[in-house]
């Protein structure tokens, strides 16, 4: 592995939410075709931490580094400059609900990377098509269902080419049966190597294509290692320890397994 | 009852027409400015900086709590007299009623877009900003047309309240549709005849509003933004 150009690092990064610690001294670092996925419970600080890779959230200490630039969530230039780079997919989509399937993934192409209208057009086109959507191009949010909103906005992020996706928790807010379609375009992208940091419950499935778990707890990482380790026959990690909790919860492992497509 | 007719017909049509001319100057300017300056100020409540914010709050709490009538008496009456670096500024009675109208309108159309700019959930802006919207093409881009949508019921009853508190321009003596009613009833002496087709000119105007208000609502309704039809 390139462990010397990481697309994207952070060292130290603390960040806090009212009173509380929710993220305590976190480094990371991803190389390129890399998926990570952070696991724990909830309130762990997951998503906190997705959001200060994007600086969603400005983390109160710590440094970031884009393919080896610095990056400074002070400086407004670098903000947008870093988000453009880094997509990002949330837990309940967030598709722009005035704009239809087609718009959404081509204003930013449009307002961000001021392409000229034709090619916005075209791009999102080809964007939709991807993730098996250019039939409802132009239906509004409103009238897609879950699982189709959520491949919608992974085509809004994949239109602007990002270095690295990140992902928080993608499939929690859809039904059983909506879950699949979206671990699909997962998978496709893990294959075509996507860099990826996802947030998920999804461990059968993720462990299949992970190059590395990260198990958080109380905002810090305390475990971290190839699924392969973590999860062997007989470990005794927090993170075996985690997924038995799951799996006790939702069934069992075959399960999550019969969800993946 | 012939009688009546004609009266109406020599009299009170003709005059009214040209009040009803003269209110839709005032009517129409000031709901524009007043609209376009209410999304500026409910904008500026919600997203600007602080001190900004502070001078938009204190603007609304002024319009929205002293009188109409006060504010046009302002305008008309006492901005006259007061010097600003040397020079006075005198408006003219139209004039003074279109910047009240507009300013005290504005004050009512900001409140509803504030109302609708906090109901945009966070996450649209969360997915604006992580593509790398700026915060300014956030708020174009992605939150006012959301939040046009929401307030457009609100703002358009601030409009058809303003259509009617025009009236008020003829205290301070514009010729408008109360002002010349008023002045045919003094001189006739025929109060039910001339303030009943008064009342009569309002209603058509307010309906027009209403029509025209309905159908930009559904020029611009999109699924999952229908209004509850009242
Ligand atoms: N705006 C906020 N103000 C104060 N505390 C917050 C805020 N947002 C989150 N927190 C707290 O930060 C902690 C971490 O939250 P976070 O959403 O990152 O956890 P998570 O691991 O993503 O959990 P989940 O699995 O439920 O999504 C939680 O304890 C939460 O209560
Ligand atoms: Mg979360």
């Amino acid at each position: 592995m390139n462990q010397e150009h990481p697309i994207l690092r952070v060292e130290g990064i603390h960040k806090t939410l009212g009173e509380q610690l929710v993220l305590d001294d976190i480094s990371l670092s991803v190389n390129k075709g890399e998926v990570k996925i952070l696991i724990g419970p909830s309130g762990s600080g997951k998503s906190t931490l997705l959001q200060c890779l994007n600086f969603l959230h400005t983390p109160d200490r710590g440094r970031l580094w884009l393919e080896g630039r610095e990056f400074k969530a002070s400086g407004k230039r670098d903000l947008c400059s870093l988000r453009q780079q880094v997509g990002m997919i949330f837990q309940d989509f967030n598709l722009f609900d005035h704009l239809t399937a087609l718009e959404n993934v081509r204003i930013a192409l449009v307002k961000v990377k001021k392409l000229p209208a034709s090619q916005a057009n075209r791009r999102a086109k080809e964007e939709l098509a991807r993730v098996g959507l250019a039939d409802k191009a132009a239906l509004y949010p409103a009238q897609l269902s879950g699982g189709q909103k959520q491949r919608v906005s992974m085509a809004r992020a994949l239109a602007m080419d990002p270095k690295i996706l990140l992902l928080d928790e993608p499939t929690s807010a859809l039904d059983p049966e909506l879950i699949g379609e979206v671990l699909a375009v997962i998978r496709f992208l893990a294959s075509t190597g996507m860099t990826m940091i996802m947030a998920t419950h999804q461990i059968a499935f993720s462990a299949t294509m992970a190059h590395e778990f990260l198990f958080m707890e109380k905002g810090r990482i305390v475990e971290r290692g190839s699924p392969s380790v973590l999860l062997a026959a007989g470990a005794t990690t927090r993170t075996m320890a985690f997924c038995a909790k799951i799996n006790e919860l939702s069934g069992d492992l075959g399960t999550a397994k019969n969800q993946t497509p | 009852m012939s009688e009546y007719w004609r009266f109406l017909q020599d009299v009170v049509i003709p005059a009214l027409n040209q009040g009803l001319w003269v209110s839709t100057l005032l009517i129409v300017p000031s709901a524009l400015m007043g609209l376009l300056l209410g999304i500026v100020v409910g904008a500026l409540r919600v997203y600007g900086p602080a001190p900004l914010r502070k001078v938009n709050e204190a603007y609304v709490s002024i319009f929205r709590g002293t009188p109409l009538v006060v504010q046009l008496f302002f305008w008309y009456f006492a901005l006259p007299h007061i010097q600003i670096m040397g020079a006075r500024l005198v408006l003219s009675p139209m004039a003074a009623a279109i910047l009240g109208f507009s300013l005290c309108s504005a004050a009512y159309h900001s409140e509803y877009i504030r109302g609708a700019l906090l109901s945009i959930r966070q996450g649209q802006i969360n997915a604006a900003q992580a593509l790398g919207m700026t915060k300014v093409q956030t708020i174009i881009s992605v939150i006012l047309p959301q939040a046009l949508r929401r307030a457009l019921p609100g703002c358009g009853n601030e409009i058809i309240y303003l259509i009617k508190y025009s009236s008020l321009a003829s205290i301070i003596t514009v010729s408008d549709l109360t002002g010349i009613g008023r002045t045919i009833a003094k001189q006739t002496w025929r109060n039910i005849e001339v303030f009943a087709a008064l009342g009569i000119y309002y209603l058509l105007l307010v309906t027009v509003a209403t029509l025209i208000l309905r159908w930009v609502e559904l020029r611009i309704s999109l699924p999952g933004f229908e209004q509850a039809k009242n």
